[in-house]
This record gives structure tokens, C-alpha cells and sequence, in this order.
């Protein structure tokens, strides 16, 4: 056991309240619970059906009957809401899954063996930096037609760089610390010091990052979806809500309001979040402000 | 400098030479038979050989790929079968609505950007830093696209000071054009700005905290030659990064914001072709854009050079 392992197990509760005061994460971990709340909620209930479709009731504006008004369709916005999110966040969290699931060892493995690995991984990484998510989907789209699958794929490839990138660099500053010194001298291989030492030092900058990609792949899901390319109705998302309402602005300019306020609260609660724990974890920060 | 130039120009064509094996394998494995596709369901067994004959869909995949990248490097994308045109003649008149747009907001997004990175990195910890700093958290989560819905609503629905979509064509006279771009431009820059703000603020805190910033101060340097001359500067490397990443995610930006405004770019130009399934003209399309954001990223490399004296001299 290393010395900052043990800082880390003894300061979990200093680390609780110090997260908590910090006002950032407060509110980034408030909002983001609520989201997630709906989101589990919807698996269980929602004020209406969000496949009944009721003619007689299209386009309502805001009732006590229905809070967020009605769709075209004549579908409680606020169902359709509660039921995208999780459409939403099952998307970007498996697309930080994958990212997090190559990138990570990739990025370890090139800053434990140096030389032509991580040179290769650098290239990689150059290589898809150029294709932007939307780029992704729109190949897969054309290859396999559209679906909320092709989201998470486009999404998750995109995210590997990002992560390999960050486990990296993060490996490489601990690569000539003494704590690592000590473990080679005791003759430990790489890969076991990866595991042991590497992984739970750089474990908060990756947290940090997953909070990130976690806020754009809400964004990227919401931008896929509003083309087509990402989740397809009937099943609701935020995208798409967008994409409805957008032809029918001039008669109804609320159907627009609701399904884009959910994407700004959620990524502003993930940001929010990721900022905060930023703050909290790297201490160096912490003392500059 | 040379070396290093040299070295950037190298990884910049081996990226686009594997880019566009990725491209062309992508969608070679696409199911179906194009020959097929192209004259539907209908076609007698001799038409469709000789149709493969000539799209010369009988020759190894290795030759194919040959085939089509060395038309790529004269210009020849192929022949769309749908608009029974060349590839490049649609993408030429295409890009037309998307570069300018993306120019456009490039330029908004930068020179909005850096004047409030460094309003907030001069004023760090006071009301101005916060204010500036809140706008821009809350400008990152904003969607483009919702953002271009709610431009059009107040500015083209309820204002009416310009048109809600559509575009008129250069023809039309430049102003008419940039007219028509600038909703699609303002909601394509705002967000970019907030990250850009956010990093050029960062980066700014960063250098101020250096030796050589105190030193300045201490000779009497006034604060704010020593913000511009040597903060600026310095923090012009992660700024220029993230512009040159920001380029990628604004040609993709644009693909979508073409299609809030009815703006007839590359981005409603690819739409069709995959609804269509045009391949030849998805993939013409896909390769230049990813082309241009490796020679981007490219330019940037070389950008560190001019910025970062160190680089010059190695």
C-alpha cells in the first residue's frame, strides 16, 4: 500500500464534506439526482402513456391536466420528457462505458511500455479525432439505417481517444514517482503496478472526465436524434421532440421550450458536477482559488 | 523548425491515408449489391453485369480502393447516381453555404471568445469573472440546434428581421447570402464560444501564475501590457489547441444546423444521399470532412510553431 492510498481511505469522509461545501458540486449533484430520479421513475410511472395517441387533444398548452402541454400526437409532453431521459442517459452512460473500456487500458498500456505503443495510440488517437461522432453516425447510418444503437457506437468510439488521452498523460506524471520506484525495485511487473497503483492514482481524473463526456454525450444523443440518426420514434428523446417541434413554432412555441430546457438542466447538472469534483480532488486547484 | 514541420506534414498524410481506407471499408461492407441498388429490382442478369463491369465492381477490393483514392487526389469522387452528376460538382456547389458558414462562425465564436476569457482571467474571483464564467457553464449546455430554434422564433417569427430558413444562392448578392447565414452562424457560435472562453480564461490563470509574469509586473510593466504581451501569448497554445478540436465539432455542427435552417450544405447534401442510399455520394462527402479536420489539426501543429518560439529553434 502506497501512502496515497491510504490518504485516500482515511479522507473519505473529509473528502464527503468538503464536496459538499463546495457550492458547484452541491448543485451539480442535486440536479443531476433529480435527473436520474426521473429517469428511474419512468420505469414505473409516468402521468400518461407516452404511445397513446389522442387526437382530441392536440397541441394543448400548459393545464394542471397536462403541466408541459401536449405533442401533435396529442402525448403529455412531460411523460415523453421523463421517458427520454433515460433514453438519454442509457446512451452516454454506455458510450463512457466503451470509452472508459478501451481508452483507459489503452492509454495505461502506451504509458507503461513508451516507445512505438505509444506512439501508435498517439496516431490512433489523431486518426479518430477526425471523425467527429455525427461522422461515425452518419457511416453507420448508412451502412445499418438508423437506430438509437448506432448513437451509442458513434458516441463510444469517439470517447476512446478522449479517455486514452487522459490515462496517459495521468500515468505518465506517476511512471517516475518514488512510490512507483519502490514497487519496480520490489519487483513487481507493469502490469501489476498499473492495476495496484497506476489505476486508483488517476482514478479521479478519470471520474472527472466520465462527468464530462457523460454531459456531451446527452448532447451528442439529443443533436443525433434531431437529424434521425439517433433514437426512433415511437420511443421518445429529447432530439426528436425538438425535431417535432420545429414545424409546427409558429402555432405551438412550447413544444420547443420543454424537451430543450431538459438537455441544458441535465448537462449544465453534469457539468456543474464535473467542475465541482474537480475542485475537490486536485488539490493544487484548491489552494489557487 | 524544419524537422518538426516535416515530421507534422508526414503524420498529417499517413492520418489521411488511413482515414480514407477507414471511409472506403466503412462503407464497402454495406449489405446489398450497388449495381443492383442503382438499377432496381427489375434489371435483367446481362444489365447488371455489365453495369458492374463498369463500376468495376469485378476487380479485387485492393484495386477498388486504389481506384478511388487516386480519383480523390484528381478530383474525381465518383458519379452519383441519384443526381446523375458528378460527386465533386455537388459537393463544390454545396460547400458554397457550409465553408462561408463555418467561417463565419469560426471567426464569431474566436472573437467573442478571447475578449471574455480574458475580461474573466483579468477580473479572476470578482463579480465580472463570475458573470462571465455563469454565461458561458450555461452556454456549453446549450444544443446548437435549440439554440437555432430559439434565434428563429425571436429574430425571423416574432421580429422578423430576417428569413426563418432557406437560402437565396450567391447570386442573390452577398449580402442577401451573408443574411441568410447569420442566424445559422450566431447559433453555431455562441456554444463554441462559451468553451472557448472557458479555456482561454484557464489558460490565461495558468500563465499568470508563471515566474516571468511577476517578473514583468515587478520591472513596472503596466497590467495590461503584460496581459496581452506575455500572458496572451503564452496561453495561445491550449486556446489554439482546442480551436483546431473545435473545427471537427463545427463542421459537424453545421451538418446539423443546415438542416434547422433549410440551408441546401454539405450537411442536407449527405441526408439525402444516405435516405437515398447514394453511398459514393455519403462517402465523398464524409472524406472531405474528415480530410479537412485532419488538415486543420495539421495547421494548428504548425501554428505552434510561429506561437511557440521553443518550436522553432528545435
Amino acid at each position: 500500500m502506497t501512502a496515497q492510498d491510504h490518504t485516500a481511505q482515511d479522507g473519505t469522509g473529509a473528502f464527503i464534506r468538503l464536496a459538499f461545501a463546495n457550492r458547484s458540486f452541491l448543485a451539480g449533484f442535486v440536479i443531476t439526482v433529480l435527473i436520474a430520479a426521473m429517469a428511474l421513475l419512468s420505469f414505473v410511472w409516468t402521468p400518461y402513456d407516452v404511445t397513446a395517441i389522442e387526437m382530441g387533444q392536440r397541441m394543448r398548452g400548459l393545464s394542471w391536466v397536462h403541466p408541459f402541454g401536449t405533442d401533435h400526437f396529442g402525448r403529455d409532453i412531460l411523460s415523453m420528457i421523463m421517458v427520454g431521459s433515460r433514453n438519454s442517459i442509457a446512451v452516454a452512460i454506455v458510450a463512457v462505458v466503451i470509452g472508459m473500456g478501451l481508452g483507459v487500458p489503452l492509454g495505461c498500456w502506451a504509458a507503461a511500455r513508451g516507445g512505438w505503443v505509444d506512439e501508435a495510440l498517439m496516431r490512433f488517437n489523431d486518426l479518430v479525432f477526425a471523425f467527429p461522432a455525427l461522422l461515425s453516425a452518419i457511416m453507420i447510418t448508412a451502412i445499418f439505417g438508423p437506430g438509437a444503437l448506432n448513437a451509442i457506437i458513434a458516441i463510444g468510439i469517439f470517447n476512446v481517444p478522449v479517455f486514452a488521452r487522459v490515462a496517459r498523460a495521468g500515468a505518465l506524471s506517476l511512471w517516475p514517482r518514488e512510490f512507483i520506484l519502490a514497487a519496480r525495485a520490489a519487483g513487481k511487473g507493469k502490469t501489476l503496478i498499473t492495476l495496484e497503483h497506476i489505476l486508483p492514482n488517476i482514478a479521479s481524473m478519470l471520474l472527472v472526465q466520465g462527468t464530462i463526456q457523460f454531459a456531451l454525450g446527452i448532447l451528442a444523443e439529443a443533436g443525433l436524434s434531431y437529424v434521425g440518426l439517433g433514437t426512433q420514434p415511437p420511443m421518445p428523446s429529447w432530439g426528436r421532440m425538438l425535431f417535432d417541434a420545429q414545424t409546427r413554432m409558429m402555432v405551438a412555441p412550447h413544444l420547443a421550450l420543454f424537451p430543450g430546457m431538459a438537455i441544458v438542466v441535465t448537462v449544465l447538472g453534469l457539468n456543474l458536477l464535473g467542475d465541482g469534483l474537480r475542485d475537490v480532488l486536485d488539490p493544487k486547484l484548491r489552494r489557487e482559488r | 523548425m524544419i524537422a518538426y514541420i516535416l515530421k507534422r506534414l508526414s503524420i498529417g498524410i499517413a492520418t489521411l491515408i488511413v482515414a480514407s481506407i477507414v471511409v472506403f471499408s466503412v462503407l464497402e461492407i454495406v449489405p446489398g449489391d450497388p449495381a443492383q441498388l442503382m438499377l432496381g429490382m427489375n434489371a435483367t442478369e446481362d444489365a447488371l453485369a455489365a453495369l458492374r463491369e463498369q463500376m468495376g465492381l469485378n476487380q479485387p477490393l485492393v484495386m477498388r480502393y486504389l481506384d478511388w483514392a487516386g480519383g480523390l487526389l484528381r478530383g474525381d469522387f465518383g458519379q452519383s447516381f441519384t443526381y446523375s452528376s458528378p460527386v465533386i460538382d455537388l459537393i463544390a456547389e454545396r460547400a458554397a453555404v457550409s465553408l462561408p458558414l463555418a467561417v463565419i462562425a469560426l471567426v464569431m465564436s474566436t472573437a467573442i471568445a478571447i475578449p471574455v476569457g480574458l475580461f474573466a482571467a483579468s477580473r479572476r474571483g470578482k463579480a465580472g469573472d463570475a458573470v462571465a464564467m455563469g454565461a458561458a457553464q450555461f452556454g456549453v449546455a446549450v444544443p446548437n440546434f435549440w439554440f437555432a430554434l430559439i434565434l428563429i422564433y425571436v429574430f425571423a417569427v416574432w421580429l422578423r428581421l430576417v428569413p426563418a430558413g432557406g437560402f437565396p444562392g450567391w447570386e442573390a448578392g452577398l449580402w442577401a447570402g451573408v443574411k441568410a447565414l447569420l442566424l445559422p452562424a450566431i447559433a453555431l457560435a455562441l456554444p463554441q464560444a462559451a468553451i472557448l472562453a472557458r479555456v482561454t480564461r484557464s489558460a490565461l490563470l495558468e500563465v499568470l501564475g508563471e515566474d516571468y509574469i511577476r517578473t514583468a509586473r515587478a520591472k513596472g510593466m503596466p497590467r495590461r501590457s503584460v496581459l496581452w504581451r506575455h500572458a496572451l501569448r503564452n496561453a495561445m497554445i491550449p486556446v489554439l489547441t482546442i480551436l483546431g478540436l473545435q473545427f471537427a465539432f463545427l463542421l459537424a455542427g453545421t451538418i446539423i444546423i443546415e438542416n434547422v435552417f433549410y440551408l441546401p450544405g454539405l450537411g442536407r447534401l449527405v441526408f439525402q444521399a444516405i435516405t437515398q442510399r447514394d453511398l459514393i455520394v455519403v462517402e465523398g462527402v464524409v472524406m472531405l470532412l474528415v480530410a479537412s479536420v485532419i488538415i486543420v489539426n495539421v495547421i494548428v501543429d504548425l501554428c505552434y510553431a510561429l506561437v511557440d518560439p521553443r518550436l522553432r529553434t528545435r
